[in-house]
C-alpha cells in the first residue's frame, strides 16, 4: 500500500524518550508536527503527561532506516554459531573464584 | 525454508510472535487492522466531545482539573492509535477524511447527550469501564504498534474509571436530589454501555477470524457478560439500582442473567440516527476546517525558518 501524502499534512516524527537519568532513549511512538521544535513540544504533551521522561529526541520518520525482516536469517546468521562469545562456554574448575 | 509468505505469517501468529510494520501480512489482516484501529482512534477523539461539554461547568476546581486531564488523555489515546494505524500504510489525512465523510465509524455511545453533571460520573464509571474491559486483552494483540499503543492507553484508563466512580459515589451519598441525578444518569448510560461490546456473537461473522489473528481475544458476548457481572456488584456499593428488571444472579452459570438489549436502537444509532450523531460529526468537521489556516501557517513558518537557517549556514 503506497502512502498517499497530501501536501497539507505535517511531517511524521518518531519520538524517543529517556525515562530517567542514566537510561537509554527508547522509542515511544510517532506524531505529526511542522518542525522539530513543535515535534518536541507535541511529544511532551502526547508522551510525557505523567512524567514518563526527562529527555526527548525526535527524528523525522523519513530518516529512519530499518533492516528488512525478510533478511533477518542471513543478517543475524554470523552471530548464530559463535557460542564461544558467551562466558558460559568455558568450563573452569569450581575452585576458581571471582571470575 | 520453502515456506510461503502466508505460511510464515500463520506460523508467527501461532507462535504468539508479534507482527511488525515491515513484516509481510495478508491484505485482509492489514485492512481489518486499519478498520479496527482507526475506529478506535476516532472513538477516542469524538469521545472528547460529550465530556468537553461539561469542563467549564464542573462543580469544583478539583473536578474541573480532573475532567480536563481525562479529556486530554483521550486526545492522547486518539493520537497513539492514529500513529499505530499509519504504520499500516494509511495517511493521517486519509484517516480523518474517512471519519469526516462518515466512511469510518466510531463507538456509537458518543452519540448520546450529556445532560447533567452526573453523566460525567456515569461515563467514567460505565463507558470507560466498558472500554477498559474491551481494551485490556488488546495489550497482547498480534500487531506490535497496536499492542504497544494499547499498553499506554490501558495504563491511563484506570484513573478515568475511578474518577467517574468517585463522582457517582459522591452524588449517591449526597442529597436526595443528587442521588436521583446519579440514578438517572445510570439509567440512561447502562444500556448503551452494554451495546459498546458490539452485536451478539451470533451476528458478528468476523469474530472467528479476528480471534485467530489475535486482534480480538474474547468475543463480544463474553466481555459483555463480564462487564455486567462486575458492574452490578459495583452498583451495590453506590446503592444504585441497575435499570434492568430481568437482572438476576444465575447460580448454575455463575453469572448474572440480564434483559435483552434493544439492538434496533443500536443499529439505528450506528446508521447515523442517534440523538447527537450530526452534532458530533459537525463539531469535528468544523474544528478540522477552521484549523486549516493554523496548520498552513505552522508549515509556512517552519519552511521560512528552515530557509533562513540554510542561508545563515
Ligand atoms: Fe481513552
Ligand atoms: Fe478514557
Amino acid at each position: 500500500m503506497e502512502k498517499e501524502m497530501k501536501k497539507s499534512e505535517w511531517p511524521l516524527w518518531e519520538v524517543f524518550i529517556r525515562s530517567k537519568a542514566g537510561l537509554d532513549h527508547k522509542h515511544a511512538g510517532s506524531l505529526h508536527a511542522a518542525d522539530e521544535q513543535m515535534a518536541i513540544e507535541n511529544a511532551r504533551d502526547v508522551y510525557t503527561r505523567r512524567m514518563e521522561g526527562v529527555s526527548i529526541w525526535v527524528v523525522e520518520s523519513k530518516y529512519i532506516h530499518a533492516s528488512d525482516p525478510g533478511e533477518a536469517d542471513s543478517l543475524y546468521d554470523p552471530a548464530n554459531d559463535k557460542i564461544y562469545r558467551h562466558p558460559t562456554f568455558y568450563n573452569l574448575p569450581d575452585e576458581v573464584k571471582y571470575m | 525454508m520453502g515456506q510461503s509468505l502466508q505460511e510464515h505469517f500463520d506460523a508467527m501468529i501461532d507462535k504468539d510472535i508479534t507482527i511488525e510494520p515491515k513484516d509481510w501480512m495478508p491484505d485482509d489482516y492489514r485492512k481489518t487492522l486499519i478498520r479496527q484501529i482507526s475506529q478506535h482512534a476516532h472513538s477516542e477523539i469524538i469521545g472528547m466531545l460529550p465530556e468537553g461539554n461539561w469542563i467549564t461547568r464542573a462543580p469544583s476546581l478539583r473536578r474541573k482539573s480532573v475532567l480536563l486531564a481525562k479529556v486530554q488523555d483521550e486526545a492522547g489515546h486518539g493520537l497513539y492509535l492514529y500513529s499505530a494505524a499509519e504504520t499500516l500504510g494509511i495517511s493521517r489525512d486519509e484517516l480523518y477524511d474517512q471519519l469526516h465523510t462518515g466512511k469510518a465509524k466510531y463507538s456509537s455511545i458518543f452519540n448520546y447527550p450529556t445532560l447533567t453533571w452526573a453523566d460525567m460520573g456515569a461515563i467514567g464509571w460505565l463507558v470507560d469501564g466498558a472500554a477498559i474491559m474491551n481494551q485490556v486483552p488488546l495489550c497482547r494483540t498480534s500487531y506490535g504498534p497496536y499492542a504497544r499503543a494499547m499498553v499506554r492507553v490501558c495504563k491511563e484508563e484506570s484513573f478515568h474509571q475511578r474518577q467517574g466512580f468517585e463522582i457517582m459515589l459522591t452524588l449517591s451519598k449526597g442529597t436526595a436530589v443528587q442521588k436521583k441525578l446519579a440514578q438517572d444518569a445510570f439509567n440512561r448510560w447502562w444500556w448503551p454501555s452494554l451495546m459498546m461490546f458490539g452485536p451478539p456473537d451470533a451476528e458478528s461473522p468476523h469474530t472467528e477470524q479476528s480471534v485467530r489473528w489475535r486482534i480480538k481475544r474474547f468475543t463480544n458476548d463474553e466481555l459483555r457478560q463480564k462487564f455486567v457481572d462486575v458492574t452490578t456488584e459495583q452498583a451495590k456499593v453506590l446503592g444504585l439500582e441497575v435499570p434492568d428488571k430481568d437482572l438476576k444472579w444465575n447460580e448454575e452459570r455463575g453469572h448474572y442473567d440480564f434483559g435483552s438489549i434493544n439492538w434496533d436502537e443500536f443499529w439505528n444509532v450506528v446508521k447515523g440516527n442517534g440523538p447527537c450523531n450530526k452534532q458530533r460529526l459537525d463539531a469535528r468537521k468544523t474544528a478540522w476546517e477552521k484549523g486549516q489556516w493554523v496548520r498552513d501557517a505552522a508549515m509556512a513558518h517552519a519552511e521560512k525558518r528552515k530557509a533562513k537557517a540554510a542561508k545563515a549556514a
